[in-house]
């Protein structure tokens, strides 16, 4: 009954002829009884920027890992884990509204800070510009001010320091009439370099604080 | 059904509130929501508009026509279809660190998954259950359907 993949998804209308679907219909039943009414898929999507990943599958007496874009399983009567196969446009059908309703993607600016100063560069304050826009277009947006610096320092004494520029950039942003959301801060410290160095170089690069907007 | 599941999960909100004043802050918020969406919290049903916080221990519920898109603290991105039914059962998140645990469990419905900062910290700090299975998540973007509850 559960012969081919497409018979996982609810089966596409053919006729409209009224004696078709009364004759289709008792099958349709079977299949969306014997498939779909036990409902389970899980599908791998590709993911963006060409990394896959992967989704382990652990059910009662079975594992899989799924880690190629559109492979897909779903659990049998016994319990076990079963490949299917499914295509984009299966998927689509299947999960439509539940992908449509996926929030933008957050999306990260960067400010720099002349050295030693507490003065953004002149191209950081062109960003700034950027963030607001950005804000604005967004459906009840919300934003995290991450502060980073870099390898100089003990990782407790950069994680302060950051948070710290974090803090201050928050004041900064509310000073340049930044829009009424809710705003966030965090301090990475040195645990996630632009440019990675070994420990105690100073580069510029690094301290730096993040605005994700989402 | 839905009120033993809250039974089951109130201690674990408990002890995770006690353990982490991270617990306490909000999980996510909801940037997309159409149709009936709403939130079950401490046994009452709220209307979940765009904005609207998501907590550690909420239900998420949509309707025959609903759906609801919700951006996670460490940009997770979930969203649900119609006639669907989300619990997020555990949120903790360190923004310095990126430690901490998301589980969810979908029990019924469908599910869109982008991971976020947790999973791509540690391999096994996000999970999502559904009746049937336990999804493990390395970094990735995926799907999750799960038939109708038959109690």
């Amino acid at each position: 009954m559960c012969a081919g993949p497409s018979s996982l998804f609810e089966p596409a209308r053919r006729r409209t002829d009224p004696r078709n679907l009364v004759r289709l219909a008792p099958l349709a039943l079977l299949v969306l009884a014997g498939c779909a009414g036990r409902g389970d898929l899980y599908v791998l999507l590709p993911g963006k920027g060409g990394h896959n990943g992967a989704l382990i599958v652990t059910s009662g007496d079975g594992q899989r890992v799924l880690d190629q874009p559109y492979a897909a399983a779903r659990v049998s009567r016994t319990g076990s884990v079963e490949a299917v196969a499914t295509t984009e446009a299966e998927v689509r059908r299947a999960f439509g509204p539940a992908l449509a309703a996926q929030p933008g993607r957050p999306v990260s600016f960067y400010l720099y800070f002349l050295a030693d100063t507490d003065e953004f560069t002149p191209e950081s304050k062109q960003v700034v510009t950027q963030i607001f826009a950005e804000i604005a277009r967004r459906p009840a947006p919300d934003i995290v001010i991450i502060g980073h610096t870099d390898r100089v320092g003990p990782v407790p004494y950069n994680d302060q320091l950051s948070l710290k520029r974090a803090e201050r950039v928050r004041e900064d942003l509310r000073k340049l009439g930044i829009p009424k959301v809710r705003i966030s801060v965090a301090g990475r410290g040195e645990r996630e370099p632009e440019v990675p160095t070994a420990d105690e170089v100073p580069e510029p690069r690094n301290r730096r604080v993040e605005i994700n907007v989402r | 059904m839905r009120s033993a599941l809250i039974a089951l999960a109130l201690p674990l909100v408990l002890a995770v509130g006690a353990a982490s004043a991270e617990a306490a802050e909000d999980a996510g918020y909801i940037k997309a929501s159409n149709g009936v969406v709403q939130i079950e919290r401490s046994g009452q049903r709220l209307p979940a508009p765009v904005g609207s916080v998501v907590h550690q221990g909420d239900l998420v519920i949509t309707g025959a026509d609903g759906s609801v898109g919700i951006t996670f603290r460490d940009n997770s991105l979930l969203s649900v279809g119609p006639d669907s039914v989300l619990s997020i059962d555990r949120f903790v998140f360190n923004s310095t660190t990126h430690l901490g645990a998301f589980e969810s469990s979908l029990k019924q419905g469908t599910l869109a998954v982008v991971s976020g900062k947790l999973a791509k910290q540690s391999p096994e700090a996000m999970k999502v259950k559904t009746p049937a299975a336990i999804l493990g998540v390395r970094g990735t973007e995926f799907l999750v359907r799960t038939g109708p509850s038959t109690n």
